[in-house]
């Protein structure tokens, strides 16, 4: 169980340091909410109507705020060389990932709290018992593309192009859970019977296990000297 | 360490003259394609891609699965040889996807009537390249030799996983391609000449792939060895 514990003691560390200073969600809130600003501006408002370009719009912000959440976690410890300090610690190297992987979800679950009820309001969504299940289809695909996430801002934060590498490496990933999650979230959002979204879950449940396993167990070599 | 320079000299000569040969046969498959294969009926002269096309997806994806597999080994055994080849192989992967969505637009004009469209396959298609063109971006992002060939490795792992997704799609997701129509066996089979010139298609890709990967890794050993001078 030191896996579980080691894991939990790193995902709580950054989330006190999160809470100390609240720059990496402050960020990533005001960012998600620019997004969708920039959404509503690019608009014609008499062509395109708000109730067909929301779920567009929560995916994509899901996904851009996502990767500045990402970005923080490795660069963090490149201060100070604290990753060096956290890997003399004598626990098991997936440990650091499981408790980074921890950690961004649940910022992005925590950028989500804010930015979902938001997209309510500005795309005059209809408050519909439906959303809940959008929600979780968000945060399904949130604890992929995280897994995925996790492992590439680990190599970025060591090359000198951190920020622009993450994004370039990590969006083809996202195209998978976002494609399912936005086509799944329409035919909640119309009513449509459960049946027609169980080939999407799957597919965002797949990837998740994949890339989960994958992740956690190609982690410890890039953290290793 | 185990590069030399001996072996890139003798890689990138018999890549060289493996490349010529392919060079040769695909010449030999136009004139077969153009010449000594009937023309179908309804697409006409545009379904004379189908003989380069699908080779060059197939190459691609042959070339991009076998850059995941020397990132596996360079892994486990920590010998530069297999981080050469992994770059070798993406970069020739890169190439034929190239040939790919080019020639796909060529085709999808006369006979879907649109250059391009957002169907499952050409999508991935986009996607995979784009996710080497990351491999690139990666690799040229770092100067520490062991460093980058591991964080490429990691990166090339990841892109092989992208692939099964690829092929996945064409069948879960409405899709405009043509699924498999060579082989199969309860509907009308393809006239034995075409299926001839299809099949030689991709041998010659193969020849083609094998050429460009072994000169490109013989070039990829080289600049190792003269990093390893400077540093």
């Amino acid at each position: 169980m030191t896996l579980v514990r080691a894991a939990i003691a790193i995902a709580l560390k950054d989330l006190r340091i999160e809470a100390r200073n609240r720059t990496a969600l402050l960020t990533a809130v005001t960012f998600a909410v620019l997004v969708q600003l920039v959404f509503l501006f690019a608009r014609e408002p008499g062509a395109v109507r708000l109730g067909v370009l929301a779920p567009s719009v929560l995916w994509i912000t899901l996904a851009l705020s996502g990767l500045v959440v990402l970005n923080r976690g490795f660069l963090l410890e490149r201060e100070h060389a604290a990753l060096e300090a956290i890997l003399l610690a004598p626990v098991p190297r997936s440990a650091l990932f499981w408790g980074k992987w921890l950690a961004n979800t649940a910022l992005v679950a925590g950028v989500l709290a804010i930015a979902f009820p938001v997209w309510i309001l500005f795309f005059n969504v209809v408050p519909q018992p439906a959303l809940l299940g959008v929600l979780g289809l968000a945060v399904l695909a949130a604890v992929g593309f995280t897994a995925a996430g996790t492992l590439f801002a680990a190599m970025t934060a060591r090359t000198r192009y951190a920020e622009l590498l993450l994004p370039v490496l990590l969006l083809p990933f996202l195209i998978p859970p976002l494609f399912a999650g936005a086509q799944a979230s329409v035919r909640l959002l119309a009513g449509r019977p459960f049946g027609e979204l169980a080939g999407w879950l799957r597919i965002l449940a797949a990837y998740d296990v994949v890339f989960l396993m994958l992740a956690a167990l190609l982690f410890p070599t890039v953290v290793d000297e | 360490m185990t590069l030399s320079a001996d072996a890139a000299t003798r890689a990138i000569r018999r890549g060289r003259a493996i490349t010529l040969v392919a060079l040769l046969l695909l010449a030999g498959l136009y004139v077969l394609a153009l010449q000594f294969t009937p023309a179908e009926r309804f697409q006409g002269l545009a379904q004379k891609i189908f003989y380069v096309h699908p080779p060059a997806a197939y190459a691609m994806q042959l070339a991009f699965f076998l850059t995941g597999v020397a990132s596996i080994l360079y892994l486990l055994m920590r010998d530069a040889r297999f981080d050469a080849f992994a770059e070798a192989s993406a970069e020739v992967g890169m190439v034929l996807g190239g040939i790919v969505v080019l020639t796909g637009p060529i085709w999808g004009k006369p006979v879907w009537g649109t250059w391009w469209t957002w169907d499952a396959r050409l999508t991935f298609t986009v996607i995979e390249l784009l996710v080497f063109a990351g491999y690139f971006a990666l690799r040229g992002a770092i100067r520490d030799p062991g460093e980058r060939a591991k964080f490429a490795a990691v990166a090339g792992i990841m892109g092989m996983l992208l692939v099964p997704f690829n092929h996945l799609t064409v069948y879960l997701f409405a899709t405009t391609h043509p699924t498999p129509v060579v082989v199969q066996t309860d509907r009308p089979q393809l006239p034995a000449a075409m299926l001839r010139t299809f099949l030689s298609g991709f041998a010659v890709f193969t020849v083609c792939y094998v050429g460009f990967v072994m000169q490109r890794y013989g070039i990829g050993v080289r600049r190792m060895l003269e990093e390893a001078r400077d540093a």
